[in-house]
């Protein structure tokens, strides 16, 4: 198709410039924008109507005038070069290198915008990945092929969880070739630091691709970044054979971009200001996880989210938690107690746990121990809430030993050391020494057989 | 496909405008580009149609072609239906993913109903035989539980000319009939414009049940064959395991799961399992009578919008045919997302949170599409179509537009709670808040058919269960102990018919479906303990003896007692009352 230049930008409206008199433009077509000062940015075209197109500009538009830049239309989507030699190279959230490295020579172009995978054509998670952290590994297993969000907030250590998983991440009794890929949408630089250091320090970054936007990126270029993660773990997991694991934070600043966008479009806004399409917009983002009939990689996603002033039912957490297969949610007051990693074990839930589990991926008793410890906590929480409204006293014994249980779990079990690597049955061993606070008779979900054979009474 | 030609000259996402295309109808098929992308005519005004398109439309832009089909959006009806899945037009994925891999590509297209697939017709009706809409030429073995009547399309009327048993596929013809208009070859397959509820004779209120082997929803809020039900609830909360327990247990003929805008990895979960699942009153594969339709949430949005009516009419068709069909969609939510989507597309004017103001009577016509009827045809038999539809509504708030809408139409309500899913109590249907509109057909026709104390038992855990409920509140503010102690005693009673009856694991193999006798049994036990228990404590036996009974774990365990042997239960039931008799008084 030929390319078309055109002088004719009419107005310019937040990230949005519209241009007029155009012909033969198509919708999602990738367009250049020069500046007449030299610079070069790049747009999509969001609408086309007659002869006018609406284009949104992922460096974001100030400094732009009617006047002073020349928007030539590419004839094609906008896609990625794709290659193996991506891993250990850090790109900017359209793709560029950023880390003065060569630039790199392409095996394919793929359009970022990928195609849905056929629902037939998937193959059901089943495979446990061993985070080490016993939260996860035995409360909230996490199996290859998931997407499992953080719903974080401000000031909690969600990066720091995110890079301990990075790091230990693994399948046991394997040695299939894994990659990490890393989307920062938003992040600030010392965040951005902490992983790319922390990548480096655990020699990480040889099997990791970086596609970083930071706070001071253009905002709209956070719509990119996922996409460009994505299609290069496709291109990993499905063409190469890896197994790939996409962290992508932090999702709520790509749907402020995304709210944007749809502001300057004058669209109908949704709940809070966003979108009325912000969940289908995020599956075509969460639902790029899986695995495929008959292939060998998979595509495991993390993504992470802070929740607008801790709340789960603002639509950025709500619309992920109706798309994700569960969710790890990090508490405050653990935090505030000094405990990391501070997830709150009750509402956090991997929905896909059940079949990563039991005799043959991790342990016979798993599915039991898991139960067991989830009620006990939380029967013991519930006591201690008693203990605050009724007082100490008003506790029977067995509540009072359901007491001693929650704290032991929150100090022992939740709590564990940045670079504190549980095997699953060290998890499980811990999980079973701290049910032993508990009379045998309390231990109803567990399975008469498992306690004859694990718990620490009988060894 | 028809020369009339117009040409795009507006694309904003899934909408495209075309101008030019003469005498083109709403709801019309129209082909979009050189790629000739599916789309759907949704809107006219002087000349120019708004399209909803069902593939991506990146690539498309003013100038390129559009095409009519002069059909409206159809869906293909014959043998070859059960154990398909489809997309939300109904192209068949598997054969998508044979042709074209792992990856929907635009423009992938494959027949509906698999040509290469050989039926024997055995025919019904003779040669001379004055036939109509509805009536039956024949029947085809389908399944091994489907035995599919090829019926007379609509629109054809006359006397059956030639007819005779024919092996062949759907293609074949199987009949000529005489018609005022002159003979009409007819074959195995059928087409139906999706948004036209297909004709029925009369409609009847429904009568009986639907059993689904789900304890909370058989005995507190059942269903009805030909009823309609909703299912709302926050994410997390089990709208998608209630309705895959449906698609498994509900003692229906056909069931269509439509996943509209959910997960990919559900619809597999269930292709995966279904063919290796048994259905307890056939025997067979559950597979065997199931129709899947799957338009994932990452799948062209419009398409989402088109799935609920094609997996509606071909429930619908199955119906006709004098089945009992059940049809789960998860979620109307995001039906009603997509509708939102493309009215804000079309710049309508919103109505309540961006929804279009016809939302309410859309969701009341799709509801509507249920029923118990009296089929088309002269043999007037009776057909039955359920409808259940998930709501997911934001932040878990029902009293947003798609649930309030839902509620006025539906008869019954399974409001699922958070807070129980939390606990993990799952099913996590709120008993307080849920209803059925239906409970007293339905307490009619279970004490007749299963037990004469049906109502009264049920009547009797209900009342209980809502007396905990107001116990609770107190017990918050003074502490379990400083209750009476028979209020205490039926603390443990609601406890027990929490824990030990609602509470049901769909995931453990003889947990996940209950038959009604045994249901009864179980509900009865619990109440039995209740009211041996309380005359005890009158006489002065030891409240703390009546809550350590030996029994009461065995009871828990009742779950667990085969369906083979419920004579155990006359065994719990004698222990029961031995150990209550035995407490020193
Ligand atoms: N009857 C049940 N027995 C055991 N576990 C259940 C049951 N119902 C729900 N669960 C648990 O709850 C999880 C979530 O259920 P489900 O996927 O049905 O939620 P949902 O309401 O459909 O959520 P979403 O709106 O996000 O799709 C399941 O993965 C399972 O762990
Ligand atoms: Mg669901």
């Amino acid at each position: 198709m030929v390319t078309r230049e055109y002088r004719t930008a009419r107005e310019i409206v937040g990230p949005l410039v519209l241009v007029d008199g155009v012909e033969g433009v198509t919708f999602g077509e990738l367009t250049d924008i020069k500046l007449d000062d030299g610079s070069l940015r790049r747009g999509r075209v969001l609408e086309v109507n007659g002869d006018k197109a609406v284009v949104q500009v992922f460096e974001g538009t100030s400094d732009l005038s009617t006047e002073n830049l020349t928007i030539k239309f590419l004839g094609k989507g906008t896609e990625l070069g794709v290659s193996g030699d991506m891993l250990g190279r850090v790109f900017d959230g359209f793709g560029r290198p950023i880390d003065d490295g060569p630039a790199i020579i392409p095996e394919k172009w793929l359009n970022i915008n990928g195609n849905p995978m056929n629902p037939f054509s998937r193959d059901y998670p089943n495979e446990f990945i061993q985070t080490g952290i016993s939260t996860i590994d035995l409360l909230n297993t996490l199996v290859r092929g998931q997407k499992l969000p953080f719903f974080s907030a401000s000031g909690l250590p969600h990066s720091r969880m995110a890079a301990q998983v990075a790091r230990q991440a693994k399948v046991l009794r394997t040695d299939d070739k894994f990659a990490v890929i890393f989307g920062a949408m938003g992040i600030t630089f010392e965040e951005s630091e902490f992983f790319i250091s922390d990548f480096r320090r655990t020699g990480a970054l040889e099997r990791a691709v970086l596609f970083m936007n930071l706070a001071d990126d253009p905002a709209i270029e956070r719509i990119s970044v996922p996409r460009m993660a994505l299609t290069t773990a496709e291109f990993l997991a499905f063409e190469k054979g890896m197994h790939v694991l996409v962290i992508l934070t932090d999702l709520t600043n790509y749907c402020e971009a995304l709210r944007e966008i749809s502001a300057a479009r004058k669209e109908v806004p949704g709940r809070r200001g966003y979108p009325g399409y912000l969940y289908t917009d995020l599956s075509t983002i969460y639902e790029r996880a899986g695995r495929i009939k008959g292939k060998n990689g998979s595509i495991t996603q993390l993504p992470v989210l802070t929740m607008p002033e801790d709340d789960k039912t603002h639509p950025i957490p709500d619309l992920t938690g109706y798309i994700t297969e569960g969710q790890i949610i990090m508490s405050r007051p653990l935090h505030a107690q000094g405990i990391y990693p501070p997830v709150d074990v009750l509402p956090s839930l991997s929905r896909l746990k059940d079949k990563g589990i039991g005799d043959g991926k991790t342990r016979e008793d798993h599915a039991d121990v898991m139960n067991q410890l989830y009620s006990a906590y939380a029967r013991g929480k519930n006591s201690k809430e008693l203990a605050v409204v009724l007082g100490e006293s008003a506790l029977s014994d067995i509540d009072l030993l359901y007491v001693k249980f929650a704290d032991a779990f929150e100090n022992r079990f939740i709590r564990q050391g940045e670079d504190e690597n549980r095997s699953i049955d060290e998890s499980l061993a811990l999980g079973w020494e701290l049910l032993a606070i508990l009379p045998k008779s309390e231990l109803k979900r567990v399975n008469d057989k498992y306690i004859e054979k694990y718990h620490p009474e009988n060894k | 496909m028809s020369n009339a030609q117009g040409v795009v000259v507006k694309v904003s996402g899934p909408l495209v405008v075309a101008r030019g295309l003469k005498n083109a109808r709403m709801y019309e098929m129209v082909r979009v580009g050189e790629g000739r992308l599916f789309g759907e005519i949704i809107e006219i005004r002087s000349g120019d149609c708004s399209i909803q398109v069902y593939e991506e439309t990146e690539g498309i832009g003013p100038g390129q072609p559009v095409f009519r089909t002069e059909e409206a959006l159809s869906v293909e009806l014959g043998p070859g239906l059960i154990r398909s899945i489809y997309d939300g037009v109904q192209r068949p994925l598997d054969k998508l993913h044979a042709a074209f891999g792992e990856y929907i590509v635009r423009g992938a297209e494959s027949p509906a109903l698999d040509r290469n697939l050989i039926w024997d017709f055995v025919p019904v009706a003779k040669v001379g035989d004055q036939v109509a809409h509805g009536d039956v030429l024949g029947t085809v073995e389908e399944s091994k539980l489907v035995n599919h009547k090829i019926m007379v399309p609509f629109g054809v009327e006359g006397q059956v000319s030639k007819i005779a048993a024919v092996t062949g596929n759907v293609d074949t013809v199987v009949a000529t009939v005489d018609t005022a208009k002159g003979p009409v070859e007819l074959t195995m397959v059928q087409r139906w414009p999706v948004r036209k509820p297909r004709p029925v004779a009369r409609k009847m209120p429904p009568v009986s049940p639907i059993t689904t082997g789900q304890r909370v929803l058989d005995m507190f809020f059942p269903l009805t064959q030909g009823g309609t039900a909703c299912v709302p609830g926050p994410f997390g909360s089990g709208k998608t395991v209630v309705q895959h327990q449906l698609a498994k247990w509900a003692n229906a003929n056909i069931v269509v799961y439509v996943g509209c805008g959910e997960r990919g990895n559900e619809m597999t979960d269930v292709l995966q399992e279904f063919p290796a699942l048994i259905d307890p009153v056939s025997n067979e594969p559950l597979m065997e009578r199931t129709v899947l339709i799957a338009n994932t949430s990452n799948m062209p949005v419009a398409a989402r919008e088109a799935s609920v009516f094609t997996g509606i009419t071909i429930a619908e068709y199955f119906r006709d045919m004098g089945f009992s069909v059940a049809l789960m969609a998860d979620s109307t939510s995001r039906w009603a997302e997509a509708m939102r989507e493309m009215s804000g597309r079309l710049e309508e004017m919103p109505g309540e949170e961006g929804y279009p103001a016809y939302l309410s009577s859309r969701i009341a016509s799709f509801y509507e599409r249920a029923g118990n009827v009296i089929c088309k045809g002269s043999d007037e038999r009776q057909g039955t179509l359920s409808l259940i539809g998930a709501v997911s509504p934001p932040g878990g708030d029902f009293s947003e537009p798609v649930v309030q809408a839902t509620l006025r139409v539906v008869k019954v309500f399974w409001g699922l709670d958070d807070k129980l899913a939390f606990a993990r109590h799952f099913p996590a249907i709120n008993w307080l808040t849920s209803y059925s509109l239906y409970q007293e057909v339905v307490d009619k026709y279970s004490n007749e058919n299963y037990d004469p104390a049906w109502q009264a038992n049920r009547q009797k855990a209900m009342g209980i269960l809502q007396q905990e409920a107001e116990l609770d509140e107190l017990v918050r503010l003074v502490g379990m102990d400083a209750l009476p102690m028979s209020d205490r005693l039926l603390m443990q009673a609601a406890k027990m018919i929490r824990e030990d009856f609602l509470h049901q694991n769909a995931f453990d193999e003889r947990d996940t479906y209950t038959s009604l006798k045994k249901q009864f049994r179980m509900l009865d036990l619990i109440l039995s303990y209740f009211d041996l228990a309380k005359p005890a404590l009158e006489e002065g036996v030891l409240l703390n003896s009546l809550l350590s009974l030996d029994v009461l774990e065995d009871i828990a365990r009742a779950k667990l007692i085969d369906e083979d042997k419920l004579e155990e239960f006359d065994a719990l039931k004698e222990t029961l009352t031995q150990e209550i008799a035995a407490l020193p008084r």
